[in-house]
């Protein structure tokens, strides 16, 4: 009997597949932290790389009994992706003790082999099905492609119904689904057993996720507030932007005030605490009705603008549980305007808490909205008195460095160029971070702030800036003019009455620094006046930290390892030095450097391995196959992933953006792939590639050139018409990108049809060092480069796409 | 003079290792430790502002059995120049941090001591071979019985611990010479400011339970003015060369 491809069970597996992915990165975040999740799901990736070793050097045995080892592949990737999750999440690694603990690099092996299973079954049913039915690669690609793009679109939406345990057993449940499809597609014989264990190992698969819970760190900051008598979640909101997980604590008030003055007297209303993820804690504080209980607002860095002026219409930019919107409420402000990214924490002000709150969102004069920061202030029509940046970042992470792989469009001189186009004449723009010990966040604020200003025409940016600090949090208040001497003496009388330091003010002396919260030098009133002055560059190149501004186009606000300090902080670990370490970084690093590792281990082992009666092809060079299929999986997620960061900037949210941008790229790829399965049947391969590869080149140029511009045009637009336009953008592209894979896979199949699973091994460990690689290097040199980096691959690519070797 | 006491100092650390060396199996390893953070704060000199512990504070760190502190199956590591997780989401710190946070707090005989979050217990026993009376509350309910029992077994009976919300201090028996804070809390508690004597010093880790970014010292001048010392835990400038 004569099989035909099982399209649709590798549409709905690829759906399943890129689904999980997504979903591990968000369960992984919330039970460890972010940098790990990326590391562990970067690495577990390499089942792809596995799966191409595996079924070369075995295609014959399994080739055999292709529907059975197909199906049983599918199957075990639905039971394992939900069984080696929980199994992964009891396994007690903590990476804090990484460089103490001789265990921990153990466990964290096994957590990483646990996760690579689920991959490594889906990626050998695709590997497989490529390789057996190599005449119709292009369009088993396609649905490849088709079904990753919904998968990833689904998983979105699947996040706000479902907790992500749930959506777990949802994604084990697609793949038995797909495992059934498969069954019916492939015309299995006995095909009412199959579905009967299918169904009744679904219910095993619900069972058991009903029976788990999510098992956080006990070093999370909810697992420490948990431990605390009288504490209880009183409430989980899913959604593909955290977990938030609300805190009542009935014995022993939060007292959420970070920053609090060391003269302050008083201390916050009732709280409650909200969490995302486990950690960076956000309260929503009780109306009391007397406005003296809110007091302390008045007495941390962030009030210092109420004292300077009377703003009459203030911008919160991340209002989190309300506490920047009490503040300004504290100071009388007429006119308050919020944004939060978070729907779900604006529906626990608006309704939940609205009773707590006294209904403060209730207020005529206090408006709420959602949206992400840069793209309000960019679509907003007034001018305000008072910007301010709330600190909502938590002060563990931010200070262990473990931001450092996070893009963030708020803190980079566009931004702040484009916030101080929205302020009125004589207002403020404030911003306040934490402060870190040696000084980092704060001073490459600075930076940012003197360059911002610059670039919008101010000569001398040292008369607009103002800068104090406590011990915790530092304020950064940029002028819309030239601050006067009432400010200052204002200012003065602010931080002196609180113990604060003043780092910086137009006219500053030596003499008046580094009174209070003192360090070992004046660091921060150095720091400030060398980059104001000549000596900038020399300074920022002897900082042994990076405070060299962030930009759109490097987005690495939290990013100030130098390799140069790395020998000195390493000697200094036994000494209590291991804090200097920008973990997140590192973790970058490490990913890159296992990666590599393990994909040069899985490429070579088929050559090795094979005996040589049965090497892989002498029909075809080996090395064009590698440089080819290396070439391309680089530059296709290079270009993926820098489109996606260029849309943030357009679309304004980095969750919708990057969920479109991703299903749209797949997607119309899918298309391309389609597409090329006619040329195929034509045999116009040399063709095919170079219309692809020159379409790619010049479409990627055309955009990195023109894409500033384009959005520049079109940023006024609603989101409505945004998407279309996002789309008709992506598509060509993404359509010649679809293109490379399919076309080489297919002439692979002509010309030496085992070499497919190989080539699908080879391109998988390029996809996985690719993520990881567009980060290090957009960090280095920008995504700008990232993408010229991508075209020349696709060059490369173009000169080593594989052709029938002479005899 | 000072060799004269330094000497009779050495040797009355040295016999009485002898005599603990005797029954108890972890006194070499204790005495290594100690070793190795003297070696540690000789490097990171300009941090304590001189280059060596106080001799009180190694004879005290030289006293207290840290491996009774720690859980059972880590008893061996008890000693090894690193922290240490004890159950309930906590550690026991770096004896490093431990040596230069003592040192830092420079307490007398006769001075009280309070600590918020006792933890395993280890911090105060330290503190309480150099003091009188030393006071401790722990906010974790299971951690807090297992560190009571454990101090009256190790016979610290100069030591009182209670089970409480360490936000408030301990308002009947302050004001206290020195405080360490050692929980974790969004801003310092104002009640503990007020319940140190002028002239005092409150200790303060700034950090992850495993990694202690920073330490800050603060201190009550004689005419109650608060200010802060922010130090770090190793000898580290930022800016190579001259300014």
């Amino acid at each position: 009997m004569k099989l035909h491809p099982p399209f649709f069970s590798i549409g709905l597996l690829s759906a399943a597949m890129l689904a999980y992915e997504i979903l591990l990165m968000r369960l992984f975040s919330i039970i460890q932290w972010h940098h790990f999740a990326y590391m562990i799901i970067s690495l577990a990736l390499l089942g792809f790389g596995a799966s191409g070793t595996f079924v070369s050097i075995l295609q014959k045995s399994l080739f055999r009994h292709f529907s059975s080892v197909f199906l049983l592949n599918v199957g075990l990737f639905a039971v394992s992706s939900v069984v080696c999750f929980l199994l992964a999440q009891s396994v007690p690694f903590n990476p804090d003790e990484i460089l103490w603990d001789s265990q921990q690099p153990v466990r964290l092996l096994v957590i990483f082999l646990l996760l690579t299973l689920p991959f490594f079954f889906a990626a050998n049913a695709i590997a497989m099905t490529l390789s057996y039915f190599h005449d119709r690669v292009a369009r088993i690609y396609a649905f490849d492609l088709f079904g990753a793009g919904l998968g990833s679109l689904s998983v979105v939406a699947l996040l706000f119904v479902a907790m992500p345990l749930q959506a777990l057993a949802v994604i084990g449940c697609i793949g038995l689904l797909a495992t059934a499809v498969a069954a019916w597609e492939l015309k299995v014989t006995g095909r009412n057993w199959v579905f009967a264990v299918l169904a009744m190992s679904s219910a095993g698969l619900i069972m058991l996720d009903m029976r788990s819970e999510l098992q956080l760190s006990p070093y999370k900051e909810l697992s420490q507030m948990l431990r605390i008598s009288g504490t209880e979640i009183a409430g989980e909101y899913s959604s593909p932007l955290g977990l938030l997980s609300v805190l009542h604590s009935h014995i022993i008030p939060l007292r959420h005030a970070p920053g609090l003055s060391l003269n302050a007297s008083n201390e916050p209303p009732a709280q409650i605490g909200v969490f995302t993820d486990g950690g960076g804690m956000t309260a929503i504080t009780r109306e009391t009705g007397n406005s003296a209980d809110y007091a302390y607002l008045d007495q941390i860095t962030s009030a210092a603008p109420y004292h300077l002026f009377q703003p009459a219409h203030v911008l919160v930019l991340g209002a989190g549980g309300g506490s920047s919107i009490l503040q300004a409420r504290y100071h009388a402000v007429p006119k308050i305007d919020a944004v939060e990214l978070n729907p779900q924490l604006i529906q626990l002000l608006r309704n939940d808490y609205a009773d707590f709150t006294g209904d403060l969102l209730g207020n005529k004069n206090i408006r709420l909205y959602e949206g992400e920061a840069r793209g309000f202030v960019a679509d907003a029509s007034v001018q305000y008195d008072l910007i301010e940046v709330a600190l909502l970042d938590s002060f563990a992470a931010s200070s262990a460095g473990l931001y450092a792989l996070n893009e963030s469009y708020l803190y980079t001189v566009e931004a702040l160029q484009d916030m101080l186009k929205k302020l009125q004449p004589g207002g403020y723009l404030a911003i306040t971070r934490w402060i870190k010990l040696p000084p980092r966040d704060t001073l490459k604020l600075f930076a940012t702030a003197v360059d911002a200003l610059k670039n919008s025409g101010v000569e001398n940016p040292e008369w607009q800036l103002l800068f104090l600090r406590s011990w915790q949090t530092g304020t950064l208040l940029i002028k819309n003019g030239t601050v006067t001497a009432t400010e200052t003496a204002a200012l003065k009388k602010f931080a002196t009455d609180r113990s604060f330091d003043i780092a910086w003010y137009p006219g500053i002396q030596s003499g008046e620094v580094n009174h209070y919260n003192r360090l070992a030098e004046p660091y921060f009133y150095q720091a400030a006046a060398a980059i104001l002055s000549d000596e900038r560059a020399d300074f920022l190149d002897r900082y042994k930290f990076s405070l060299q501004p962030a930009t759109d186009d490097r987005p690495y606000f939290f990013h100030f390892f130098k390799w140069s300090v790395l020998p000195e902080i390493f000697s200094l670990r036994e000494k209590g030095g291991l804090p200097l370490l920008e973990g997140g970084y590192l973790v970058l690093i490490a990913t890159l450097v296992q990666a590599l590792i393990a994909s040069v281990i899985l490429i070579l082992l088929p050559l090795f391995v094979t005996s040589k009666e049965k090497r892989l092809s002498s029909s075809v060079s080996n090395s064009r196959v590698v440089l080819y299929f290396l070439s391309i999986g680089l530059a296709f997620l290079f270009i993926e992933i820098a489109f996606i960061q260029k849309f943030i900037l357009f679309l304004h949210h980095p969750l919708y953006a990057v969920a479109l941008v991703l299903t749209a790229f797949l997607i119309f790829a899918g298309l391309g792939s389609g597409f090329s399965w006619r040329l195929v049947m034509r045999g116009y391969y040399r063709h095919a590639i170079t219309v692809s590869v020159l379409g790619i080149v010049v479409l990627g140029l055309l955009y990195m050139l023109f894409i500033g511009t384009l959005f520049a045009q079109f940023q006024s637009l609603s989101i409505t018409a945004k998407i279309p336009l996002t789309l008709t953008m992506i598509a060509p592209l993404a359509f010649f990108m679809g293109m490379p894979f399919p076309l080489a896979l297919a002439k692979l199949g002509d010309i030496a049809p085992n070499l497919i699973p190989w080539a699908w091994g080879v391109n998988g460990c390029a996809s996985v060092v690719s993520a990881v690689l567009a980060t290090i290097l957009a960090i280095a040199v920008g995504f700008n480069a990232v993408i010229v980096l991508a075209l020349s691959l696709y060059g490369l690519a173009w000169l080593s796409f594989p052709e029938q070797q002479a005899d | 003079m000072n060799h004269l006491k330094f000497c009779l100092f050495f040797c009355s650390v040295f016999c009485s290792m002898v005599s603990i060396a005797a029954d108890d199996p972890y006194a070499a390893k204790r005495a290594a430790m100690i070793k190795e953070i003297e070696g540690d704060v000789r490097a990171g000199y300009g941090y304590l502002e001189k280059d060596a512990l106080d001799e009180n504070v190694i004879g005290a760190l030289g006293s207290v059995p840290r491996h009774e502190f720690v859980p059972r199956n880590m008893r061996e590591a008890a000693y090894e120049n690193r922290p240490l997780p004890i159950g309930h989401g906590q550690t026991i710190s770096q004896p490093y941090i431990v040596a230069i946070m003592t040192n830092l707090l420079q307490v007398g005989k006769s001075d009280r001591v309070l600590e918020i979050g006792t933890g395993s217990g280890y911090q105060i026993a330290v503190l309480a071979t150099l003091v009188d009376k030393a006071y401790s509350i722990e906010i974790i309910e299971p951690l807090g019985r297992q560190a009571k029992q454990r101090l009256q077994r190790l016979g610290y009976e100069n030591i009182e611990l209670k089970i409480a919300d360490g936000y408030y201090g301990w308002p009947e028996e302050a004001p206290f010479d020195a405080i360490m804070v050692t929980a974790a809390a969004s801003h310092i508690p104002p009640p503990l400011i007020k319940q140190l004597k002028p002239g005092g010093r409150m200790l303060i880790p700034v950090g992850s339970r495993f990694m202690v970014q920073e330490l800050l010292l603060v201190q009550k001048s004689a005419s109650g003015e608060i200010s802060t010392r922010q130090l770090l835990p190793v000898a580290f400038v930022p800016l190579t060369g001259r300014h």
